[in-house]
């Protein structure tokens, strides 16, 4: 059944409103038990490189968290002229770990919240398998389809950075955009009513971030200079691998703090450059495989270090 | 006797992977079962999304009380040999009895072992079966060990009613399972085979996926038949669409109009391959109609419009997307593609496509001397027949180039054969797949055949065993069934004719023709026109129908060994000029005149390709060949005339050389 909204003023529901999605989101998972974060505050090109999953799906500790996460993909981007596509768009990110017994009929629930209701919507779980090659990651699971539309991707972790997970963390991504035009009704991604809002009030998604498209097409085609990209690239590749080497030591001021999130967040950083350098076009064929790998060099590193943190290899005891 | 039953309740196994896991609960279950010494009845298995399950009937609820008597060492034996015996039989020596066997005594072991219920057999063998399952990929959940293809949520093991209980990590064993995910998920609990089957009906599930496959196909059909339309019932389709819902609905949606512009295979693919829906025919005009049929897992409270609308919103932006795709691509020609071909690698070591292209140009200019293809027509296919991988479509929709490449043509004006070329010089892909009949097609098609072989083969990557990773043994044949079906003589480059023969043994095994047969003809030198080879193969395989064939080949074969044998005596040197003089005996002479008769006869027909001729002509030395086997001494005290008989023996062999090597004819 869907959740009876009709406590909830208009322009607060989550059918009329993509803001009012998310927080019906964070409020099902709120609910549950996850720790609501924000967004993390780097450019990435997937909810799944925030620390809050990929690390923590790593070592023995229990975890519950759900966030909005801004990706940036430059090589999707259409100069705002795709109904469809964009370079920055939000995945809604809900990681469960150990992966619940009722995980699904979760999952199930939380639409329902945001108005697809089982009782009139076909829900499908299609096969779907997920690989990272940059994190040196993968899990089994499915998107799901609903009505022939695919909203989520469900993934069970097995591994990352080379290390089996367990316990398994259960990943839910939510295509907030997609949801959103959904139940709205709506064609063209711009069209969105973001705040919920009728006539002189309503804020589109387009009066939020069509500018924003148009510049940054330009800019991540155009413009990028690859001199610099590659410069750059370079620079977050060596960084990591000092912080990494730097961990070894003890600090002179007397700690010996592992690096392992300020390593992480370089490698974080040569992804995007990497995407960047994609969109430009300036990558071939045999170079890409070669820049995947040196991606995957430093997260692999990063994965090492966080196993020799307290949270990645120490089990906290129950209090 | 008692029906056993499982159920292996899990989250949604993949659909490709729900008729190899039935197969294997059956042969694993039944497999310990049989390890165990039970025989049993009909094994019925099924597969739904969230389930595998088997049913076996008439299982003994225990094995059979074994009664053994074993014989050991003689009495008196060394005890080391006593004692060996007796933790072999797993008996003391008090559970012996001393027998007399032919005079001697023995110690025998009196092995009496009870019959051990099948449920202790089953509860033991369950929880490594499960680890062990074969799935193609599976998974861990939770805080678990255990792998599945998804999180097992529960199972029902069931023997004549009562559980056999057995501990598989955390997941419950009894007797419930669940229904429909959205429709009636309650748990509910289940006596036997039969109950369960109806309460999961009850509770919106249907077991067995040819039902559903059945359904599907009714459902669709009558959804468009309502409408006047008729459903494309695409047989792959239904079954996978059977894998992926417990309770099938279909619900007829449809698109604009203006869709229809885009070629119709861009539509079905695009309708198939992203959403899973079904395209539908107007028999009004045989052509697409703008309608579609998705099969949904639910009835839905508002009779499925949602469902249909959602589906029809989707199916509206992928065709969006391909007709812009399609408008695009036109704007481009195919020739002015061709550079861009240099950025598509083929192999890292064999280049890029464009490279290819050049090569197959080449090829196909000599080809077209054989297969009597247009020569200016066939150079401008060559050109334009990877152009389109280029195109955003087949980026999009790899399965269609070839197709594309063709409605792309004709869109910009070029010869309909030369289009029709693009899309057919793929072909055949598979041994169902029809071989082109535009000869222009033929021609390109055995060019990018041979072009790939000939490449793998410099770079020395040839298939081995089952590892056939690009496929040359499917180019091989396709090579095969052209100069077959199209009876196009050419010879097979002899550094692929090896490999050739080995292809064109399986292929003709799969028609039913012999293997030995085909050796016979390739021990003749020089045998690369694989026209010839069929010809002289079909013709040999009939004449070794016929009764004159039998005996003639043990008659050869005779001759043959004769021969072989006093080679190795001494070689043999000579012409095959007989000399009449020394022709005694009526049986020689009746077979040199036979042979003066008909050997004219064979090669004539030889060098005409007439192989039933000459085939006839040789069977009318069956009878002088047998006679003179009957009558004739070969190896004469008289040297000379050793020599003439064996010079006899010596032509009939060369004669029949021309048409195989009879030596490598078994029977």
């Amino acid at each position: 059944m869907t959740s009876d909204n009709s406590h909830i003023p208009e322009h607060m529901r989550p059918e009329n409103s993509f803001q009012a999605m998310i927080m019906a989101l964070q409020n099902f998972w709120a609910d549950y038990g996850c720790a609501i974060l924000q967004p993390y505050d780097m450019e990435v090109g997937a909810g799944t490189f925030h620390p809050a999953t990929i690390m923590r799906a790593l070592g023995p500790n229990d975890w519950k968290a759900a966030y909005i996460q801004p990706s940036r993909r430059p090589s999707d981007g259409r100069y705002g002229e795709n109904p469809n596509r964009l370079q920055h768009f939000y995945q809604f990110q809900v990681v469960l770990k150990p992966s619940p017994k009722d995980i699904q009929e979760l999952y199930i629930k939380s639409l329902s919240v945001i108005g697809i209701d089982k009782a009139n919507h076909d829900i499908r779980f299609v096969e779907d398998d997920w690989e990272s090659p940059t994190l040196g990651a993968w899990g089994l699971g499915w998107e799901v389809w609903v009505d022939g539309m695919e909203v989520s991707q469900f993934t069970y972790f097995q591994q990352v950075g080379g290390y089996d997970c367990s316990p398994v963390t259960g990943e839910l991504t939510y295509g907030v955009e997609r949801l959103a035009m959904y139940v709205q009704g709506v064609d063209n991604v711009y069209d969105l009513n973001y705040n919920g809002r009728q006539d002189t009030d309503k804020i589109s998604y387009g009066d939020v971030f069509h500018q924003a498209e148009q510049e940054h097409s330009r800019y991540n085609f155009e413009v990028a200079d690859t001199d610099i990209l590659m410069r750059h690239f370079e620079d977050a590749e060596k960084e990591c691998q000092a912080i990494v080497e730097a961990s070894a030591a003890k600090s002179p001021l007397g700690n010996d703090y592992k690096m392992a999130l300020p390593a992480y967040e370089k490698c974080i950083k040569a992804s995007h450059l990497f995407n960047m350098l994609d969109a430009r076009g300036v990558i071939s064929v045999t170079e890409r495989q070669a820049y995947i790998g040196r991606v995957r060099a430093l997260s692999k590193k990063c994965a090492d270090l966080w196993m020799e943190t307290p949270l990645g290899s120490l089990k906290k005891e129950a209090k | 006797m008692a029906e056993l039953f499982i159920e292996l309740f899990s989250e949604e196994i993949p659909s490709r992977m729900q008729n190899a896991a039935k197969a294997d609960l059956s042969r694993l279950v039944s497999g310990f079962l049989k390890t165990a010494g039970l025989k049993f009845g009909a094994i019925e298995a099924y597969a739904t999304p969230r389930r595998i399950c088997l049913k076996i009937a008439d299982v003994p609820t225990s094995t059979p009380d074994i009664k053994e008597q074993r014989k050991g060492p003689q009495v008196g034996a060394p005890e080391k040999a006593i004692e060996g015996f007796l933790r072999g039989a797993g008996v003391t020596l008090n559970e012996c009895v001393e027998q007399e066997i032919k005079g001697k005594k023995f110690h025998v072991a009196i092995i009496e072992k009870v019959g051990q219920s099948t449920a202790d057999i089953i509860a033991a063998a369950m929880p490594e079966l499960i680890r062990k399952f074969p799935w193609p990929k599976s998974m861990r959940w939770g805080t678990g060990s255990l792998r599945w293809v998804r999180p097992l949520q529960s199972i029902i093991c069931l023997l004549d009613g009562k559980i056999v209980p057995f501990e598989i990590e955390n997941v419950p064993v009894g007797d419930s399972t669940q229904g429909h995910l959205f429709m009636n998920n309650d748990r509910f609990s289940v006596t036997d085979f039969a109950d369960y089957k109806a309460k999961l009906l009850a509770a919106n599930v249907v077991l067995d996926g040819a039902e559903r496959a059945a359904m599907i196909l009714a459902e669709a059909q009558e959804i468009c038949a309502a409408k006047g339309l008729e459903l494309i019932d695409d047989k792959s389709l239904i079954a996978e669409t059977a894998g992926l819902v417990e309770w099938p609905v279909a619900l007829l949606g449809e698109f604009e109009v203006e869709f229809l512009d885009v070629p119709e295979r861009v539509i079905i693919e695009t309708i198939k391959g992203h959403q899973k829906c079904f395209s539908v025919i107007d028999p009004k005009t045989g052509k697409l109609s703008h309608h579609f049929v998705a099969i949904s897992n639910m009835i839905a409270g508002d009779g499925g419009k949602i469902i249909t609308h959602g589906n029809e919103k989707v199916i509206r932006a992928r065709l969006s997307d391909a007709k812009y795709f399609w408008e695009t691509d036109k704007k481009i020609k195919l020739a002015d593609r061709i550079e861009k071909l240099k950025n598509i690698t083929f192999h890292a070591k064999l280049g890029s496509q464009f490279e290819r292209v050049g090569a197959i140009k080449e090829l196909a200019e000599m080809l077209s001397e054989f297969t009597k293809a247009d020569v200016k027509k066939t150079k401008l296919a060559v050109e334009l027949c990877k152009a389109d991988l280029v195109t955003h479509m087949v980026g999009e929709l790899p399965e269609l180039q070839g197709y594309m490449g063709q409605q792309y043509a004709l869109a910009e004006g070029i010869d309909a054969e030369v289009a029709e070329a693009l899309a057919q010089h793929y072909a055949p892909q598979g041994p169902s797949d029809a071989v082109p009949t535009n000869l222009i097609a033929l021609t390109v098609s055995l060019a990018d055949k041979f072009n790939t072989l000939l490449g793998f083969w410099s770079i020395d990557e040839k298939p081995t065993g089952s590892k056939d990773p690009f496929a040359l043994r499917r180019a091989a044949l396709g090579i095969i069934r052209i100069v077959l079906e199209r009876q196009i003589r050419l010879d097979i480059p002899q550094d692929l004719l090896p490999f050739f023969i080995d292809r064109l043994k399986v292929y003709f095994k799969d028609q039913g023709m012999r293997h030995d047969l085909i050796d016979a003809v390739f021990a003749l030198e020089g045998q690369n026109d694989i026209v010839l080879v069929e010809k002289r193969v079909a013709a040999l395989a009939d004449f070794l129908k016929t009764d004159d064939g039998v005996n003639l080949l043990a008659g050869i074969k005779r001759a043959n060994n004769i021969l072989q044998a006093e080679d190795k005596k001494q070689p043999l040197e000579f012409d095959s000029i007989i000399d009449k003089q020394l022709l005694v005996l009526d049986a020689e002479k009746d077979l040199f005149s036979a042979i003066e008769k008909n050997v004219k006869i064979i090669n004539e027909a030889v060098a005409k390709e007439d192989f039933a001729a000459a085939m006839s002509a040789l069977a009318k030395l069956r009878a002088p060949i047998d006679t003179f086997f009957e009558d004739v001494k070969v190896n004469d005290d008289d040297a000379d005339i050793r020599i003439n008989r064996l010079k006899l023996l010596f032509i009939i062999r060369t004669a029949t050389k021309t048409i195989a090597d009879f030596s490598r004819i078994e029977g």
